[in-house]
């Protein structure tokens, strides 16, 4: 077990291999109980999460999940996160666990003026994330929730075993499939059905892999502090022409003038694998550095996302990246090393 | 449990070594493949390259981390298993007899310094 974000984690159960070709080719379930969960209540709740968020809900359908990210003034990255609409006075905001209290003392403070109510739900739920080409299935057989009229990026909320259960078509991992929120002992039951039902447990390890390999950001790598959302190539989800929100300026400024560095992908030529940290190069200039990298287990290629300084973020461009005491040579591609899967 | 072989010396660090006149062959053993899991890459050094006892000399990646490989010998590589290159998983099929590098070492006492079997099965148990 390895300490995340405060909560002893499993890296792998089986093996990271295994357990990424069973999210692929069939299906997988993650304990992801450390995400945090704040609730957000009143006749301003749309108006306020439309403040601290970079995408727009408004007019959105209840039931219907967005992306995006919190931001600071500059347009740095307080958080990426899921926004779940349960109606137009209520969201349920999904954050990362290692950001928890930075969050909601953020989502607290900047709730002030508005009429919300905002509540950190996370001690109160688990979750489990059941993902691959068989989820859905498994879903029903295993669990008993019919989830086929669970559209992408929507959810549901069921009343089983006494409780509100909240389950949603998302995931981290470019396949299909669902999340599922609800008390621990709910979701402690749930782990166990799963398991009983031979369904394969899948650690941190496969999760950080899944994610990587169709181009998704791992907060802290892709996104920080330091890191805008246009900066890290996320500008789709950065909804300019909202009236106003947290970071808005800065991020318009940012894209009007054209970001100096971007997150992009890179294939190396051979196999040896780069990591978070090392140096990429063109001649003898560092000119950015990998953020996440690996020997992506379902195509076999050594790649990785990289913040790279611009004019070398273009696509084809030639680089070398510093490994140890070597250097391999590779090229610009996109970030997306394997094609997502989603049921839409 | 992991497999330790009787005739091999080995390193703290998890590598093993088999003298044969002045030559060394040095693999990473089978704990330390089983501790790693699914090898993808072995950063192994050139031949004629010189390596020193304690020293990094190349490093083996899995798929969550890359791991230092520490020279157990010093001496001039005379040949690496170029059969690595295409297949590092070889390595967890068989640690020992899919050796790393062979090192014309220059000096075989270095060996004695090295834990026999039994006490570097001491090591894997703690």
């Amino acid at each position: 077990m390895s300490p995340f974000g405060g909560f002893d984690m499993p890296i792998q159960y089986k093996g990271i291999t295994e357990e990424h070709n069973a999210v692929r080719h069939e299906v997988g379930v993650f304990d992801v109980s450390h995400m945090g969960e704040v609730r957000v209540k009143g006749p301003e709740a749309t108006k306020y999460v439309n403040h601290i968020f970079v995408n727009d809900v408004t007019g959105a359908p209840d039931g219907q999940i967005f992306y995006g990210m919190m931001c600071y003034e500059n347009g740095t990255t307080v958080d990426d996160l899921l926004v779940y609409k349960v109606n137009d006075e209520e969201y349920f905001l999904v954050i990362n666990a290692s950001n928890i209290d930075k969050d909601f003392a953020w989502i607290k403070k900047n709730a002030e003026g508005f009429n919300v109510t905002v509540e950190n739900e996370s001690p109160y739920y688990g979750e489990v994330a059941l993902q691959g080409p068989k989820a859905e299935e498994v879903l029903e057989t295993v669990l008993g929730i019919d989830g086929k009229d669970i559209a992408f990026y929507n959810f549901k909320v069921f009343h089983i075993d006494g409780e509100d259960v909240i389950v949603s078509r998302t995931g981290y991992t470019g396949e299909d499939g669902f999340e599922i929120y609800g008390s621990h002992d709910f979701t402690i039951k749930v782990w166990d059905k799963l398991m009983d039902a031979g369904v394969q447990a899948c650690g941190l390890g496969c999760r950080d892999t899944l994610r990587f390999e169709v181009g998704l950001p791992l907060y802290g790598h892709e996104l920080s502090e330091e890191i805008t959302p246009i900066e890290a190539s996320l500008s789709m989800f950065v909804k300019l022409d909202k009236p106003e929100f947290i970071g808005k300026e800065a991020l318009a400024a940012q894209k009007a003038e054209g970001v100096k560095r971007r997150i992009v992908g890179i294939e190396l030529d051979g196999t040896a694998v780069p990591r978070a940290g090392y140096a990429v190069m063109v001649g003898d200039e560092k000119v950015g550095e990998i953020t996440t990298g690996y020997k992506s287990i379902s195509t076999g290629k050594s790649v990785a996302m990289a913040m790279i300084n611009k004019p070398y973020d273009k696509l084809g461009t030639e680089i070398e990246v510093h490994i140890r005491k070597k250097r391999f040579p590779g090229k610009v591609v996109k970030k997306r090393f394997y094609d997502k899967n989603y049921k839409k | 449990m992991s497999k330790i072989l009787d005739d091999l010396r080995y390193a703290d660090s998890h590598e093993w070594v088999k003298l044969e006149g002045d030559i060394a062959t040095i693999g990473i053993t089978d704990y330390a493949q089983h501790a790693l899991g699914s090898i993808v890459y072995v950063d192994m050094p050139e031949e004629g390259d010189e390596v020193t006892a304690g020293e990094e000399f190349g490093a083996v990646e899995s798929v969550k981390a890359a791991s230092d490989l520490i020279s157990p010998v010093s001496g001039e590589v005379v040949e690496i298993n170029s059969a690595l290159e295409d297949s590092p998983e070889l390595v967890n099929e068989d640690a020992f007899s899919n050796w790393i590098m062979k090192v014309k070492v220059s000096d075989p006492s270095e060996i004695d310094a090295l834990l026999d079997a039994a006490a570097y099965a001491k090591i894997c148990e703690e």
